[in-house]
């Protein structure tokens, strides 16, 4: 295998050995990889339904406004008065003052359409994620407000840090064709 | 009145499912019912494109270290590496990182690995068995952070630098069995330097630019433990060249290996080696290698023993190891989330603990069984301690049946640093022949710091004759 030239060596001949070998299993592994990858792309996003509200999205999220904001399912809503999502327990006076709301950034709006029905919306620029109205909707309305992770602002870290304190384990990727998991209403 | 309210309301709904308590009520034609707004996702071309800049990256990276060669195009480079993968895309996903989707790809059921992810894991590893570890020097964020800050390196002993290199491998193992056993991305987690680039989000800021909006809105925060880690990691950069780079980075152990085999690499000198000695001190990493002297017989046969000896202690190493880990197994599946809610749902139904925590709230919540749940950790506590018998895995799976003792992954990992430990004692005992002043092919990271040392390469920029004044080399 020896040549005075140099070119042949054990050595020599050892390594273009091991690099065939290295080209060989990176191209196989290309090969592996690619099997089993879908070629789409995925998002981490809430399963409302199995979300506690325990307010870590608020706080968790590597933005410092979280890209968890409270999306509302309109027609889920019973339009109610006492709505335990906008009001806090108890509240003094069922109108719009502050001491009256369970928002603390005052995100929903309240509007009357007609008796009794009022209608909820949320102001996505003062919504923070915290949950609040979506846990007093829950406890004891319809559920139509629920926490969703909003993919204008969602940076979509490799790990998720709000997936990692999420106590209910609730945040998960899913297919960015199907960005969300939505609420609808029950036929 | 509104208490009243609320009583008959909680009365009512108590016999009510969780949902839909209250029928959405039935409007006049006149109300238009607003719909749920569903902002959409980023472009699909998006992780593409940052592929396709990827790639660019990584040739121009190899151009400029094994062509070009000069330092300073190297840095400019990284410094656009550092501006677009750093800050503008947020650091995500990066090679490092996606170490963890592709293990997770090959060892979880079910996960499915973006193409573009596979592409951003394999592109360096291919570069690097092509033209050495350019990646690290022109392409990397986290190297281009470090390197700038490198203001005053000391070298560092040898002894310390090859010990301290074998975290890396322990990092890279305990990463792919964590993926292994679904307790999540630790390399992610822990990555220091994503916080920085959080801390500036290039992208977020020109998107609220572009809209007229104000961009303090996007202004992004890391937490502050891994803020912490970064401030402690740049500290120490500023006098120890590269730490992360050198002694933790999962993937510089994968680009090590191929840079070794690589069919092109960096080199000190672009012709023949003279021998000046003035690249010896070049090198922050300590990665220049010395001509060999030639070894008196004695000292040969005194290196042929300690090779002996380093072959002897490999098993030993290896089975100390894997005893080891073993020992750590139940300690390590607490990293995964389930066995941490079990042990807190054990102790709280034992009234050990007082009190419930978030997550066994909201586990109580769930439909599922404390037994379920209880299940459920125990299988995962074997993966990590007693998983499979352990000459099925020493047979790599070809023999079946039960016998020998069980093993599970802390095991594997504990014998895979005993088997990594043995294996660099041996590297050390060998004694490797040089004639030249060469980079060592695993720890060069192509940074081009060298080439402005070599009288050689300073004849060749200016197109000149060498002149090497003897007088001065002894």
């Amino acid at each position: 295998m020896t040549t005075p030239g140099g070119k042949h060596t054990r050595r020599a001949v050892l390594r273009r050995g091991l690099q065939g070998a290295c080209a060989l299993g990176l191209g196989g592994s290309v090969a592996a990889l690619a099997s089993r990858s879908g070629a789409g792309e995925t998002v981490w996003q809430i399963d409302p339904y199995k979300c506690t509200q325990c307010g870590k999205c608020e706080t968790n999220c590597v933005l410092e406004t979280s890209a968890v904001k409270c999306l509302h399912a309109f027609a889920m809503c019973g339009y109610c008065d006492l709505c335990t999502g906008y009001f806090v327990a108890e509240p003094p006076q069922l109108n719009t003052g502050a001491e009256n709301q369970l928002c603390p950034t005052g995100a929903i709006t309240r509007k009357f359409v007609e008796d009794p029905y009022y209608e909820y919306t949320i102001d996505e620029e003062l919504c923070t994620g915290c949950g609040k109205c979506v846990k007093g909707c829950a406890a004891f309305g319809n559920g139509s407000l629920f926490l969703q992770i909003r993919h204008d602002r969602c940076i979509n870290c490799n790990e998720c840090a709000i997936a990692v304190a999420c106590p209910a384990q609730a945040i998960r990727r899913i297919p960015a064709s199907q960005a969300y998991i939505r609420k609808e209403a029950k036929e | 009145m509104i208490s009243v309210l609320a009583v008959a309301l909680a009365a009512c709904t108590a016999a009510a499912t969780a949902q839909q308590r209250f029928p959405p009520p039935e409007f006049e034609p006149t109300y238009h019912q607003p719909p749920t707004t569903y902002p959409p996702t980023g472009p699909p071309w998006a992780d593409w494109a940052d592929l396709g800049v990827l790639a660019g990256l990584l040739v121009a990276a190899a151009v400029l270290s094994l062509r070009f060669r000069r330092r300073w195009a190297i840095v400019a480079l990284s410094v656009v590496a550092l501006l677009y993968l750093g800050f503008y895309r947020g650091g995500c996903v990066c090679p490092i990182g996606a170490i963890q989707n592709v293990a997770a790809a090959l060892l979880v059921k079910d996960y499915v690995l973006p193409l573009t992810v596979a592409g951003f894991f394999l592109l360096p590893l291919l570069f690097s068995l092509i033209s050495g570890r350019s990646f690290c020097a022109g392409v990397c964020p986290l190297g281009a952070v470090q390197d700038l800050v490198a203001v005053k390196p000391l070298s560092v002993p040898a002894w310390l630098d090859e010990s301290l290199g074998l975290l890396a491998y322990v990092y890279l193992g305990a990463a792919v069995m964590f993926v292994a056993a679904g307790a999540g991305f630790f390399i992610c987690q822990y990555d220091p330097f994503v916080s920085i680039f959080r801390l500036v989000p290039l992208g977020k800021m020109l998107e609220g630019a572009a809209r007229r909006e104000p961009v303090d809105v996007y202004a992004v925060s890391g937490r502050i433990d891994t803020l912490l880690l970064a401030a402690a990691f740049v500290a120490t950069g500023l006098f120890v060249a590269r730490p992360y780079c050198r002694w933790l980075c999962p993937y510089g152990v994968l680009l090590g290996w191929l840079s070794k085999l690589s069919f092109w690499r960096v080199t000190v000198t672009p012709e023949d080696c003279v021998k000046c000695r003035l690249c010896e001190d070049a090198c922050p990493f300590g990665a220049i290698r010395k001509p060999s002297a030639e070894a008196p017989s004695r000292q040969r046969l005194r290196g042929k023993a300690a090779l002996l000896a380093a072959m002897g202690l490999l098993p030993v190493l290896l089975v100390g190891g894997g005893l080891l880990g073993g020992l750590l197994g139940p300690g390590m599946a607490r990293a995964h989330w389930t066995v941490r809610l079990a042990d807190r749902i054990r102790d709280e139904d034992a009234g050990t603990v007082k009190g419930a925590t978030d997550e066994s709230k909201a586990f109580r919540e769930t439909a599922r069984t404390s037994a379920e749940l209880f299940a459920e950790a125990d299988g995962i506590v074997a993966q990590f301690d007693a998983k499979w018998p352990l000459t099925r895995v020493v047979s790599l799976g070809l023999a079946g049946g039960s016998r020998g003792p069980r093993v599970g992954m802390a095991h594997l990992l504990g014998a895979l640093v005993g088997l990594v430990i043995g294996l660099k004692l041996i590297g050390l005992t060998v004694r490797r022949r040089t004639s030249d002043y060469e980079p060592d092919r695993f720890s060069c990271l192509s940074c081009g710091r060298c080439f402005a040392y070599c009288p050689i390469e300073q004849a060749r920029r200016k197109g000149s004759e060498v002149v090497i004044d003897e007088a001065k080399i002894k």
